[in-house]
């Protein structure tokens, strides 16, 4: 980007190489933590998209993928799911108040803090829901 | 400096000078310092007494000409507001800011924010002509309030430093650029956004961020450009729709 004139300008630009950029700040970690948590929601979206595709197959394909869900292999594939869900969740609740116009509440701005509380507060009510509505089903 | 220094402080500063160096290599000094001295007291230190080659930006040493950035121990800081007393026992180690292309040891080439940012109008163009007589333009405080953070930017650059994007892209227009252009677009004595957005909707205007987010968290000044830029994805996409379901294009 200069307009350096290599034969006639003493200017000599160095340019620093980027090679493992997102190791030089634990800013950048957390940043491609998010990204690459991403990775894992695409995951379990295909772990439910082959339970949809088993339903279509008849009770016994649906009930061999719900058994497969139960072995232990799937019980940790869950649970290291969830701790990159919940990784994944935290960092863009965080990012999520510089992402929004400005909202104002009574003539006061809202504050970062509670936009990202908000975010998780929906988490909360969103799960119960679902336990709820999932311990209705059973009874 | 009232006291006299009597602890001393190693600081290792980056060093390139483009007719000797085929690349920056490492210099280190022992700087005497008072607990008052900033970084910035602390290269003049170098300069007047110890090596006079040293070359840095610096102006008002009260972090609002936004000269003197650089990364401190590898964070995009103004030099003149950080302390050594804070970064004792030490070593600090001082490099010409990053992702832009070193100049000489802690001057680098600001060229790619100059020119984007001259493109994007940063000035008022007025939505109505006003005569002197017909008085000032009239706000809100909520209206102020849209561009008012915007407004303080000094131009240090310390967020295109803490911008993986613009380092791997310098075609990027980066966070202080489109946060002052979001500055006058958000003014509502501004007409000219049309105009901004052809910028702010390219692949080099917001688009081209990730949302880091860091440059909002070393701005000196509060501005939170990742704010700006992010509102900027919202409004270009807008644009984007609005002309397939309005008559006139969304204009």
């Amino acid at each position: 980007m200069s307009n350096v004139n290599k034969t006639t300008s003493a200017r000599r630009p160095y340019r620093r190489p980027m090679a493992g950029w997102w190791k030089r700040d634990p800013f950048f970690v957390r940043y491609m933590a998010r990204e690459i948590t991403a990775v894992a929601v695409a995951a379990y979206a295909v772990v439910l998209a082959v339970g949809v595709v088993r339903l279509s197959q008849g009770e016994a394909a649906w009930n061999g993928w719900l058994e497969a869900l139960k072995s232990p292999l799937s019980l940790l594939l869950h649970l290291a799911l969830l701790v990159c869900f919940v990784i994944h969740a935290q960092s863009w609740f965080e990012i999520m108040p510089k992402t929004m116009p400005m909202i104002f509440i009574g003539g006061e701005r809202l504050k970062p803090q509670t936009i990202t509380r908000t975010g998780w507060l929906a988490v909360a009510a969103v799960s119960v829901l679902v336990f709820v509505l999932a311990l209705w089903w059973q009874a | 400096m009232s006291e006299t220094a009597t602890k001393v402080i190693k600081i290792e500063v980056l060093r390139y000078r483009p007719e000797k160096d085929q690349e920056p290599v490492w210099q280190t000094f022992d700087v005497p310092y008072t607990e008052d001295m900033s970084v910035l007291q602390g290269l003049q230190h170098i300069k007047d007494d110890i090596d006079g080659s040293l070359s840095f930006r610096w102006s008002c040493r009260m972090a609002i000409c936004g000269s003197c950035g650089m990364m401190i121990n590898g964070k995009p800081t103004l030099s003149c507001q950080t302390f050594l007393r804070d970064l004792a026992p030490g070593p600090v180690r001082v490099e010409a800011l990053a992702h832009f292309e070193i100049e000489r040891d802690l001057v680098v080439n600001i060229d790619p924010f100059i020119k984007t940012f001259e493109g994007l109008k940063p000035y008022i163009i007025p939505k109505e002509e006003r005569k002197i007589e017909q008085g000032e333009y009239l706000q809100t405080p909520q209206q102020l309030e849209q561009f008012e953070q915007y407004s303080s930017c000094i131009n240090c650059l310390l967020c295109y430093a803490a911008c993986p994007q613009f380092g791997l892209n310098n075609g990027f227009a980066g966070p202080a650029a489109l946060a002052l252009a979001h500055r006058y677009n958000a003014d509502s004595r501004d007409g000219a956004t049309a105009e901004r957005m052809e910028i702010i909707s390219t692949e080099e205007g917001v688009w081209s961020c990730t949302a880091v987010g860091y440059c909002s968290e070393v701005c000196p000044k509060h501005v939170d450009p990742a704010n700006a830029v992010n509102q900027n994805k919202v409004n270009s996409a807008k644009d984007y729709f609005l002309r397939f379901l309005t008559p006139r294009g969304g204009k």
